[in-house]
């Protein structure tokens, strides 16, 4: 009888030490995220698995858990991935993280109103709940670069390649061509969109295009510009990047970097969530915001 | 505006962006000729870029690097043989297999061995004494500013033609492509000269990859070849697999090519989409008007099957 | 009468023993890539499984990535038989997306199923012609298929890119400078789920509550449309006259001339029935999955290279449209259930890329040891073991087919 009571008491006991944790939603705060490239590629899907490992590094292993799908430049694969997280409810925020898998977020979004999705790059929430959309300003730090580059170049001529014409490639590309022109509205931009994400003999001609039309100092956008950057090097050329760092390919050639930080913007999805606002908004990230920084090589 | 387009640089970014063609495309010519459609060119490219990316990063040897292309080449080149000649595998097919694994394997390998892009000094461009310097027509910066490399491609080109048209060797390679019944009945082993050429092509097609990871290039990404093992293999068609017609292909293409980038470069207002086009363009709109009867292969494609 | 002594079915079995043999090797080398990489290989290999037939919705998302692959291999089925290498099913998808999608937004006040009934002919009439002239061109300017296929694949790429950055971008998102996509096509004009409905007692003793299968899924009507062109298309090549051309042109080009077959039209028709079947591969990802047509740049974005995927199914579907409908799923699955064993994992997705092709090599190779016990089998018994399912409408030039 006094085993049976004190049995019950315990349970008891345990029961209540668990409400509260159920309560709260304590345990992992759990992600999963599908990117188009690899996450070493140096530009846009590495930005993001950075970061990811930014916020777990801040919240502690034990706290935050995440997932990541590379590689996933077919959009109907990312919808099966995103399909199988949402149905699993095994997470607390899916990020599309790819212009292209709009589309898919607003297909499948609605059905899952108990979980939040973040997409970007883009502005769009389709009047949606649960969706958060995040896009950065990447004309900003093109205006900065553009700045530094009029300022720096000799020959007056400066060359861009950039994959379509499109997105953060393009806000960047305008924005440093603005940057130029304020300046010295002297100096010469030349522009080629190669038309593809990851062609990267394709990149490189480009931009020995440029350096034989005189230019001193180049930039560009997107995953193909590892081609671009040894071109640089191996002609004394200066180089500005954006997306990530490159500081390390770029050597001797690098000059300034516009990184983008997508930390700022999970942070703050992530407070949301675990608050119970799972979407509706959209994010930018700025130079202000601390999402946009520029870093500038060795 | 014509001597803005038409510079020199243009003239010497072609000769740049045929390399690779030239070298993938006549190694397929070799194959083609005894028979043997290698689609998996692109995947072998991959592999030749990635081994001799990593032997030179690791080593610093140039010429580690170029025997690791070389090396990897003959390795997949034989694997191709066999599968085509020995197990008489459907050549388009296995071709797309041979890729599918190139393209995985040389990624796979650059995560775990690398992890993200890095850069080497590659083949520098050489100074030749004179030839270099010649001002007149930028003939000096067109033909004699390159790395080695870009001359052994143009090297192997008349080499080629010579082998084909002009040796016992290329005799046979001719023979069995034409009618391997009548060869194996003239005592030529069809199997054994399939081999040599199917091994061979993936010898250039080795060095291809090289020519763009430690030459040209001097990276190494993810699916460096962007798919330009296909259009080497497009190539050979367009120059009907004589070596020299592969070679004006080759060039065709990368004229094109090396125009809409100095046309987009210099700002002229196109859509850039149909910069990008043109390359592909012209070269079907070239072998449209240069169309005659060909001298294909006829037993391209299809496996020999002894006395039966 | 079938022989059903065991012997026999032990010998049928040997006969398609070498396949099994040949996913067995390609699974080995594929585990000891993924020991290397520190992942357990039975636990891949059930993720995998699991991913493609585990579950409802893992065999509708197979079925659904099964459906454009299976479009084109018909497609390539006629083409390939009909002597063409038809290298261009990414650039008539696309061709026939463009078609289609253009279609769907300009009729959206129609009713649903004559926007889907006309959209769908637009799209395979496209894909035709984008094929059809790569047929013309071989036919009467000798410019081969396999290079002017790989070439116009990357001009319909520009094509599209093009296009909808500019007539055909949705005028919601003008200015905006984001992907370059459509508007979206009205609910009407998008191809219906396909729920199948089961009897009740079979239901029940599969232990499913639901009678409806793939009701909550993805799946959609193009897989129906799929594999009824599959049986149109076995008939065409193998019951009518214009099938029994193309196929006599492909098996011996000089003596179907000599036969009086006018061998450039069957080259140009063969083109035109494999694009306009990737054609309707392309509109039919519009119409029943994506309900818009977006690029990122490059032609997989939107083909998922079924354009490529679906020449190794008709291959392996022994370049017979019915054949092509097992290989299709078979690829599906594979494609489907590697995604989930990357997410499962956390392996590498070049990993996956390169089992895939390992795959591919190892079963194509299989073929050489089938065909070597079918060609002894034929020479050591006295009848013909079997006769083909195809009866032969010709003598002469069928041999062979």
């Amino acid at each position: 009888m006094k085993n049976r009571l004190i049995l019950i008491l315990v349970v008891l006991l345990a029961l209540i030490g668990t409400l509260p944790v159920v309560g709260a939603q304590d345990g992992p705060f759990r992600v999963a995220a599908v990117a188009p490239s690899a996450t070493n590629d140096l530009a846009f899907s590495q930005s993001m698995y950075d970061a990811l490992l930014a916020i777990q590094e801040e919240m502690g292993a034990e706290n935050f858990e995440f997932v990541f799908q590379e590689g996933t430049f077919v959009v109907d694969d990312a919808a099966v991935a995103i399909g199988e997280w949402a149905a699993s409810g095994e997470y607390d925020l899916i990020i599309a993280h790819g212009s292209q898998y709009g589309s898919v977020v607003e297909e499948i979004a609605p059905r899952f109103p108990e979980i939040s999705f973040a997409w970007g790059t883009d502005v769009n929430t389709f009047g949606l709940d649960n969706v958060y959309a995040y896009t950065p300003a990447a004309d900003e730090g093109g205006f900065i670069n553009g700045v530094m580059a009029g300022l720096m170049t000799e020959s007056g001529v400066i060359g861009v390649i950039g994959p379509i014409e499109v997105g953060d490639a393009k806000l960047y590309v305008d924005g440093f061509k603005e940057g130029v022109a304020a300046s010295n509205p002297d100096a010469q931009v030349l522009v080629t969109y190669i038309q593809s994400f990851s062609d990267v003999p394709l990149a490189t001609e480009a931009a020995n295009a440029h350096i034989a039309n005189g230019a001193d100092i180049l930039t560009g956008t997107a995953q193909m510009v590892v081609g671009p950057i040894a071109v640089a090097k191996e002609n004394g050329a200066r180089w500005f990047g954006t997306q990530s760092s490159q500081a390390e390919l770029a050597g001797e050639a690098g000059v300034m970097f516009q990184v983008y930080h997508w930390e700022v913007v999970l942070r703050d999805i992530i407070a949301n969530v675990k608050d119970g606002k799972m979407g509706g908004e959209s994010y930018v990230l700025t130079l202000q915001n601390g999402g946009l920084v520029m870093e500038s090589a060795k | 505006m014509i001597e803005q387009i038409l510079t020199a640089s243009v003239f010497a970014s072609m000769i740049r962006l045929a390399t690779p063609y030239i070298f993938a495309g006549i190694g397929e010519t070799f194959g083609q000729r005894s028979g043997v459609l290698n689609l998996g060119v692109d995947g072998i490219m991959l592999m030749g870029a990635f081994f001799s990316f990593y032997t030179v990063y690791a080593t610093g040897s140039l010429v580690l690097g170029l025997l690791a292309a070389l090396l990897i080449g003959l390795l997949l080149g034989l694997a191709t043989a066999f599968i085509s000649v020995t197990l008489k595998a459907e050549q388009g097919i296995s071709g797309i297999g041979m890729y599918l694994f190139g393209l995985g394997m040389s990624e796979l390998l650059f995560q775990k061995l690398i992890g993200t892009p890095k850069s080497v000094s590659g083949f520098p461009r050489l100074y030749i004494p004179v030839l270099s310097d010649i001002q007149f027509l930028g003939i000096g910066e067109i033909f004699f500013n390159h790395n080695l490399l870009v001359y052994l491609a143009f090297f192997l080109v008349p080499v080629s033609a010579f082998v084909l048209n002009h040796t016992t060797f290329g005799l046979m390679i001719r023979a069995v492509g034409q009618n391997p019944e009548a060869a194996d009945a003239m005592g030529v082993n069809v199997a054994r000269v399939r081999y040599m050429t199917v091994t061979l092509g993936g010898l250039f097609s080795g060095l291809a990859g090289a020519s763009l990871s430690i030459a040209l290039l001097n990276v190494f990404q993810q699916n460096l070849t962007s798919g330009l093992g296909f259009i080497a293999v497009a190539l050979v068609y367009f120059g009907r697999w004589k070596p020299f017609g592969v070679l004006a292909g080759a060039l065709l293409f990368s004229f094109v090519n090396a125009l809409q980038l100095q046309v987009s470069a210099i700002g002229v207002d196109i859509p850039s989409e149909f910069a990008v086009m043109a390359p592909y363009v012209i070269t079907i709109i070239a072998l449209v008007f240069a169309s005659k009867q060909t001298e294909k292969p006829t037993a391209l494609t299809k496996p020999f099957e002894r006395g039966e | 009468m079938r022989d059903l002594s065991l012997k026999s079915v032990f010998n049928r079995i040997l006969d398609v023993a070498p396949l099994p043999a040949a996913l067995l090797a390609a699974f080995v080398v594929a585990s000891i890539l993924l020991v290397t990489l520190n992942a357990a290989p039975g636990q891949a290999f059930a993720s995998m499984l699991q991913g493609a037939f585990g579950t409802e919705n893992a065999t509708a998302e197979t079925l659904v990535k099964a459906i454009p692959i299976l479009f084109v291999a018909i497609g390539i089925c006629v083409a390939f038989r009909g002597g063409v290498i038809n290298i261009g099913g990414e650039g008539q998808m696309i061709a026939g997306a463009l078609a289609g999608v253009t279609t769907a937004l300009v009729l959206a006040d129609a009713p649903g199923p004559v926007i889907i009934i006309v959209s769908l002919l637009a799209g395979f009439l496209a894909g035709a012609l984008y094929g059809g002239l790569a047929g013309f061109l071989k036919a009467y300017f000798n410019v081969n298929e396999i290079l002017s296929t790989i070439m116009l694949n990357q001009i319909a790429v520009q094509m599209m890119n093009y296009l909808l950055n500019g007539p055909l971008l949705d005028p919601t998102e003008a200015g905006l400078n984001h992907i370059p996509k459509t508007a979206r096509i009205v609910r009407d004009a998008q191809l219906p789920n396909l729920p199948i409905v089961l009897p009740d007692g079979l239901a029940a003793l599969v232990g499913l509550e639901n009678v409806e299968l793939f009701a909550r899924t993805r799946l959609h009507l193009g897989l129906l449309i799929a594999v009824i062109l599959a049986f149109v298309m076995y008939v065409l090549l193998w019951r009518t006259t214009i099938g029994y051309r193309i196929r006599a042109v492909g098996q011996n080009e000089r003596a179907s001339r000599y036969a009086g077959i006018n061998v450039r039209r069957q080259t140009v028709l063969a083109m035109l029935l494999a694009g306009g079947m990737a054609g309707l591969a392309g509109v039919v990802q519009v119409l029943g999955l994506q309900y818009r047509l977006q690029t990122d740049g490059s032609p997989t974005g939107f083909t998922a290279n079924a354009g490529f995927n679906g020449i190794v199914a008709a291959l392996f579907g022994g370049l017979n449209p019915l054949g092509a409908i097992p290989a299709s799923v078979f690829f599906g699955g594979l494609l489907v259930g590697a995604q989930k064993m990357q997410r499962d994992l956390a392996v590498p997705a070049a990993l996956i890329t390169a089992i895939n092709g390992l795959i591919v090599v190892f079963v194509v190779s299989s073929q050489y040891f089938m065909r070597r016990r079918a060609r002894r089998r034929v020479m050591a018994s006295t009848p013909p073991a079997e006769t083909p399912p195809a009866a032969a409408p010709a003598p002469a030039l069928e041999q062979k087919i």
